[in-house]
């Protein structure tokens, strides 16, 4: 077994070198089995893995010795245990559906084989992040993802639109991973060992001062930031919707904005020390949650409402981390992957079935027409509301109980707040998309179909999974069997959080949020039953909506206060500095050789008298000098 | 022969030959005509032969008259190269002027 673990992301890799290298000239049926078959092997590898790991224990595996430099010596190892194959499990699995349905998305896309190839390497790089046993192979996987996410994002890249998102979305990244870079240089000065397992080895046994565990933390925690879209680096997040669908589904909502997430379980022991960094962790998450899903409130893209939707459930899960539940955040990330990546394949059949449009005030009544759809994407919806029993039930329901136990009821509030606004927008989206009437234009409405089986089958499949998928770890206190099964899995990576409510407490709690995602599910029905009600032109937006609509100006903000200084001060240079100084320096020593050779040309006027009276003139000055004093 | 060489001061001698040599230098400086210029640079090696032969007979050491000899044999090749040169130039040019001798400007 031990043997074949090298293949799971070596697998994905070689998809991606003979798609990237060949793919240009294979039948598309070929590119799309290579893409997606590499990937299902590695699924199932991974289930094998699952099923060692779960017999067995953790399997440590190193390939080769990457780095030695005096003292910091680095391997490029495996470290499988209870998180990162849950993490392999996660990417792998929906990595495949997603693959299988872009299989049906891009089919008309000239750049199939491109786009099969980079969603292959970022499958390999997600897997590299996961699986890596030190901090710096974690790095090249994070920094693999970036460069994929950011070839995806520009996929269409004679969008000059496209490409800016594409950059954006590089750039912020670029200042989380100077803060992840950062504190990974500062873990190496302190602990002078790389490796995870080292590193968390001897933490229990070393005095440290406190301040030096939180600035690592903070520091890990910005890089955090970037990945998974937090204030204040969340804006590339919504703009990275340019990409293709599929890649929407699959990175930035799915696995790659999870990777901050994983990164602060990972690192879990180091931020128990530091209660400080957590709080951090958790004021962030709140207040990314929050304002997140108000943004989302108003707007009316289709991608843009999961995008933010996708920001404030970052949030909540980050929420979760800063409160010491660390499984729940991970089971929360499990449920969202789910339901995340099936709204947003949803979302990707609808623009299918419309021929491209985003915009839900250009739909309405899609239900009829895309029956399929309509009904996984109600399951997703209700799923992420929150409704009884389905997935993000159980795994909201986890992060709020504990907030409350471990936070207090104004961090519970506010989280639950965060909810309530997730509901409402979520619901909004379901009922002005696929119910009323349909309000695009007759073509539209002719073309309008519901999508292929290649891409229903996954559609159905997450489907099933956002039901199911809460019952993977399901709260003591209900007795519905499986009892805190993934807590319990996570145990040996991540200890179990502690919490000591009452059972009658925690029933109120829940029956609380429940019973408000259940009347804001109900409500939101009527209200967006009446036309009146419906999202209004931008034009005809008025005080908030506008505002929000606009996302408070973020954009314009970041604009103002660092984009156009930074391109101010850069046009100083380019005129002062590159221009006038250096070119003015090099130029300058051109031209005055220049000036000097036309001097000296005079010389060579190829009159002969003259060079002959030169010589004479020459003579008597040597004469001169050799007999005058 | 050599008592009345010897009764002209060296000065003279020096004198002459300088007053032979800036002819000379003029010549070739002022003039365009090829002919003379090459002329000109006949009258200032025979300046210092002149020079060298008086000079040779004062201090009684026979190598200046040597030296005035190689001066000649390599003047009258030079002479000849000269010459050659000039008819070749009259030959294209239908002209003697060197100022017209410009053609590898540029």
């Amino acid at each position: 077994m031990n043997a074949l673990i090298p293949l799971i992301p070596f697998l994905p890799f070689a998809g991606f070198l003979i798609n990237g290298l060949f793919g240009k000239k294979m039948s598309k049926t070929a590119v799309g089995i290579i893409g997606s078959g590499t990937l299902l092997v590695s699924f199932l590898l991974s289930v094998a893995c699952f099923n060692q790991v779960a017999a067995s224990g953790p399997i440590h595996l190193s390939l080769y010795n990457y780095l030695t430099v005096d003292s910091l010596s680095v391997n490029f190892a495996f470290l499988i245990d209870q998180l990162s194959v849950w993490m392999m499990l996660i990417v792998t699995g929906i990595g495949f559906l997603i693959h299988v349905y872009s299989i049906g998305y891009m089919h008309d896309d000239e750049g199939f084989w491109k786009f099969f190839a980079y969603l292959n390497l970022f499958i390999f790089s997600m897997l590299l992040l996961i699986m890596g046993d030190n901090f710096l192979m974690l790095f090249f996987g994070w920094e693999g993802v970036g460069l994929c996410s950011y070839l995806l994002i520009g996929f269409w890249y004679t969008n000059t639109e496209y490409g800016k998102a594409a950059r954006k979305a590089f750039i912020m990244n670029r200042i989380g991973d100077l803060g992840l870079l950062l504190g990974i240089f500062l873990i190496f000065k302190t602990f002078g060992t790389l490796n995870f397992t080292e590193l968390f080895a001897q933490l229990p046994a070393i005095r440290l001062e406190a301040g030096v565990v939180t600035l690592i933390c903070i520091l890990l925690f910005v890089g955090a930031m970037g990945k998974s879209a937090q204030i204040p680096l969340y804006t590339w997040l919504p703009d990275a919707m340019a990409g293709p669908t599929p890649v929407s589904a699959l990175i930035h909502a799915a696995t790659m904005v999870t990777a901050g997430v994983y990164l602060v379980a990972r690192c879990n022991p180091l931020y128990s020390l530091s209660p400080d960094a957590m709080h951090v962790v958790a004021f962030v998450g709140l207040v990314t949650s929050i304002f997140a899903a108000v943004i989302g409130l108003r707007q009316n893209d289709i991608k843009k409402v999961l995008a933010y939707s996708t920001v404030s459930q970052l949030g909540l899960m980050f929420i979760g981390l800063g409160m010491g539940a660390y499984a729940s955040a991970i089971f929360h990330v499990t449920t969202h992957a789910f339901f995340k990546a099936l709204l947003f394949l949803a979302a990707g059949s609808v623009i299918h079935g419309m021929g491209g449009e985003q915009d839900i005030r250009n739909m309405g009544g899609l239900r009829k027409a895309m029956p399929v759809t309509f009904w996984v994407f109600l399951i997703g919806t209700f799923a992420i509301s929150g409704f009884p029993l389905l997935s993000g039930f159980f795994s909201k329901d986890e992060i709020f109980a504990y907030t409350y136990a471990h936070g207090g009821k104004w961090w519970w509030g506010f989280a639950g707040l965060g909810a309530f606004f997730t509901a409402i927008y979520m619901c909004r989206l379901l009922y002005v998309t696929f119910f009323g009437t349909f309000r695009g234009t007759d073509e539209q409405k002719h073309h309008l179909h519901e999508s292929p089986a290649v891409m229903t089958i996954p559609l159905v499949v997450l489907a099933v999974l956002s039901v199911a998928g809460g019952f993977l770890n399901t709260p003591h206190f209900m007795h519905l069997g499986n009892e805190q099964w993934l807590a319990h899995w996570f145990s040996s990576v991540i200890p179990m959080a502690e919490m000591h409510l009452p059972e009658s407490t925690e029933w109120s709690l829940m029956t609380f949020t429940t019973t408000l995602a259940v009347a804001v599910i109900g409500a939101l029905y009527f209200i967006y039953a009446r036309p009146g009600n419906l999202p209004v032109a931008d034009a005809a937006q008025g005080g908030l909506t506008r505002l929000i609509a606009h996302k408070f100006y973020v954009d314009e903000i970041y604009d103002f206060l660092f984009v156009r200084p930074v391109e101010r001060l850069s046009k100083i240079f380019h005129y002062y500095v590159d221009i006038q100084g250096i070119d003015g320096i090099v130029n300058g020593i051109g031209s005055g050789v220049q000036r000097i050779g036309a001097g000296f040309r005079k010389l060579q006027n190829g009159n002969i008298e003259y060079y002959l009276f030169g010589m004479v003139a020459g003579v008597i000055l040597i004469m001169l000098k050799m007999f005058l004093p | 022969m050599l008592e009345s060489i010897r009764q002209i001061p060296i000065d003279y001698y020096v004198y002459l030959s300088t007053l032979l040599f800036v002819i000379g230098i003029l010549g070739v400086l002022i003039r365009r005509n090829a002919i003379i210029v090459l002329m000109c640079v006949e009258l200032m090696l025979n300046a210092v032969n002149l020079l060298l032969a008086a000079f040779s007979t004062y201090l009684g050491d026979a190598q200046g008259q040597i030296m005035v000899f190689f001066i000649m044999v390599v003047a009258a090749a030079e002479a000849a190269v000269g010459l050659g040169i000039l008819v070749m130039i009259y030959r294209n040019t239908k002209s003697t002027d060197i100022s017209l001798l410009d053609k590898l400007r540029n």
